[in-house]
């Protein structure tokens, strides 16, 4: 009972991004919003994705999920291919998304949202599916929030209950769009934390999207810079700060240095972006 | 508190005008004297708390409403939620919908009388028909009002097409689908009393029509005062169940 979150469990979920592209067909002419992206992630490993608003690190997280079909390359899970030009994308449990403005069913209780997914998959019974939910919300400190409907819960609590669900799965990837946008510096600061002890005890693959450099840094093993549209890789900073991490971490020298380092590459690109007056594409 | 006060001054300024007779309010019993009749053993014109025939036409008016409700309902939640869901339905049949919505209950009623073979038959459709429309239009626009991450979340929790349909879809579209029934019980009411008066042999809307044929004015408001009772009611009852449905919703 309650896989999820045993430290026993191998890490799993290694994903290869080969020449991925993708192109939109729109009024005007195409829009390459992906080009030529290619990174190898590796089982376990927590990679952040930083770059422009607008830069395309949407379009490829929602390749990885299975949600929109990319145009070229291919997207290879634990050696098996799940999306390629000719191989459409279909979503599934085993790569699971936490949204940028939160998706938690309002009209199920939180237990009933976290008891989902093995409910839909008929891993278990639903009394069973209900127990392990049960176990796994107490082991994360929201027992007493297990019976309350999601509208009644700060934005926060939310998001760590929509964390929950998606790691009942025991996915091989958890995919994050930006899940604490909405959050604001201090809530912030406390959910980094929460997300890193989830993230140590799962052993999953996490790749996170964002704009902000300190969460980046702060999470991750390596941090993606991706160039303003098309898309495409443009530095890979390693992150070799100790685990667990702790938020003291942020004020470190090691810390700030790497910050420097991220910040100048990320500006150069936030510059062009800028110059070429690019809308928020999301 | 104020709407206690509210009642007051209606009956006060009713009264008033009848009993100055201001413009042609002198056609118009004061409240008192509707009162009395309604509550009189012996009726002068035959209506009141305590004749047979008064709940008579409120029955009759009642399971009229709700067999046309009820039919609405079993209905048109499943069409609409089909038309929100499969975009082959919807190209079916929404144009078909479109235009055949517009035809006011009214224009029905040659029709419904010569094709359906009861008085009563011919009232429930009428009475069917403008809540139906009402259901599914705004039971589509609940599906078509879920935000897609709800549903993209779904599908990559596992979920099959028949899991999102149970879960999402149905859950998500029932605010919507609740403004659809309380519309719809809303305009129940006006085609059940039209209908009733052009085709009916009971009803309140009926008692209003005979009343006033006989210029029996006071059973005409004590009509018109029961039909607001009812309708009151049955709008109550429709918002009790969507709150019940709805716990979940943000108050």
């Amino acid at each position: 009972m309650a896989a999820a979150l045993s430290p026993a469990a191998a890490p799993k979920g290694a994903v290869s991004l080969r020449s991925v592209g993708k192109v939109y067909a729109a009024p005007g002419g195409d829009v390459v919003a992906v080009e030529d992206w290619t990174l190898e992630i590796g089982a376990g490993e927590f990679v952040a994705v930083v770059g422009p608003s607008g830069c395309g690190k949407t379009t490829l997280l929602n390749g990885i999920a299975g949600f929109d079909p990319i145009t070229s390359g291919e997207i290879v899970l634990d050696g098996k291919r799940i999306a390629s030009a000719a191989v459409p994308a279909k979503p599934g449990a085993d790569r699971v998304v936490v949204f940028q403005n939160g998706a938690l069913f309002p009209w199920k209780t939180v237990v009933d949202n976290v008891a989902y997914g093995p409910i839909v998959q008929r891993r278990s019974s639903r009394a069973e599916a209900l127990r392990e939910a049960r176990t796994l919300l107490a082991r994360v400190g929201l027992r007493d929030v297990a019976d309350a409907y999601p509208s009644r819960l700060s934005s926060g609590v939310q998001r760590r209950v929509e964390m929950v669900r998606a790691l009942i799965n025991e996915p091989k990837i958890l995919l994050l769009d930006e899940p604490f946008r909405a959050l604001d510096a201090t809530s912030k600061a406390v959910m980094h934390e929460e997300l890193l002890k989830l993230y140590d005890a799962s052993h999953t693959t996490v790749f996170f999207i964002t704009h902000d450099l300190d969460e980046a840094i702060f999470l991750a093993d390596r941090v993606v810079v991706s160039t303003t549209r098309p898309a495409r890789v443009k530095a890979i900073l390693r992150v070799d700060l100790p685990r667990p991490r702790d938020f003291r971490m942020t004020a470190s020298s090691d810390f700030l240095a790497l910050k420097a380092q991220v910040a100048d590459v990320v500006h150069q690109e936030a510059e062009k972006a800028f110059r070429r007056g690019e809308r928020e594409l999301a | 508190m104020l709407g206690a006060a509210g009642f007051v001054a209606f009956v006060a300024v009713w009264y008033v005008l009848v009993h100055f007779e201001v413009w042609r309010f002198a056609k118009l019993p004061a409240p008192g004297a509707i009162l009395r009749e309604w509550v009189s053993r012996k009726p002068e014109f035959g209506t009141s708390l305590f004749t047979r025939t008064y709940y008579d036409d409120i029955w009759a008016s009642v399971t009229r409403v709700l067999a046309a409700f009820a039919l609405a309902t079993v209905l048109g939640v499943p069409l609409g939620i089909l038309l929100g869901w499969n975009r082959i339905a919807r190209d079916f049949l929404f144009p078909l919908l479109e235009l055949i919505r517009p035809i006011p209950p009214l224009a029905w009623v040659p029709l419904a009388i010569l094709m359906l073979s009861s008085q009563t038959a011919a009232i429930v459709f009428l009475t069917w028909i403008a809540a139906f429309f009402a259901t599914v239009l705004n039971t589509m626009l609940g599906v078509a009002s879920i935000d897609e991450a709800y549903i993209r979340a779904a599908y990559c929790l596992g979920s099959r097409r028949w899991d999102v349909l149970w879960n999402v879809i149905v859950p998500g579209a029932l605010p919507y689908v609740f403004t659809g029934l309380q519309i719809g019980m809303g305009v129940a009411w006006f085609s059940l009393v039209a209908g009733e008066m052009i085709a009916g042999d009971a009803g309140l809307g009926y008692l209003i029509l005979n009343a006033y044929d006989q210029l029996q004015v006071s059973t005409i408001v004590i009509g018109m005062a029961t039909l607001g009772f009812v309708g009151f009611l049955s709008s109550a009852a429709v918002r009790w169940a969507g709150s019940r449905l709805m716990a979940w919703q943000p108050r």
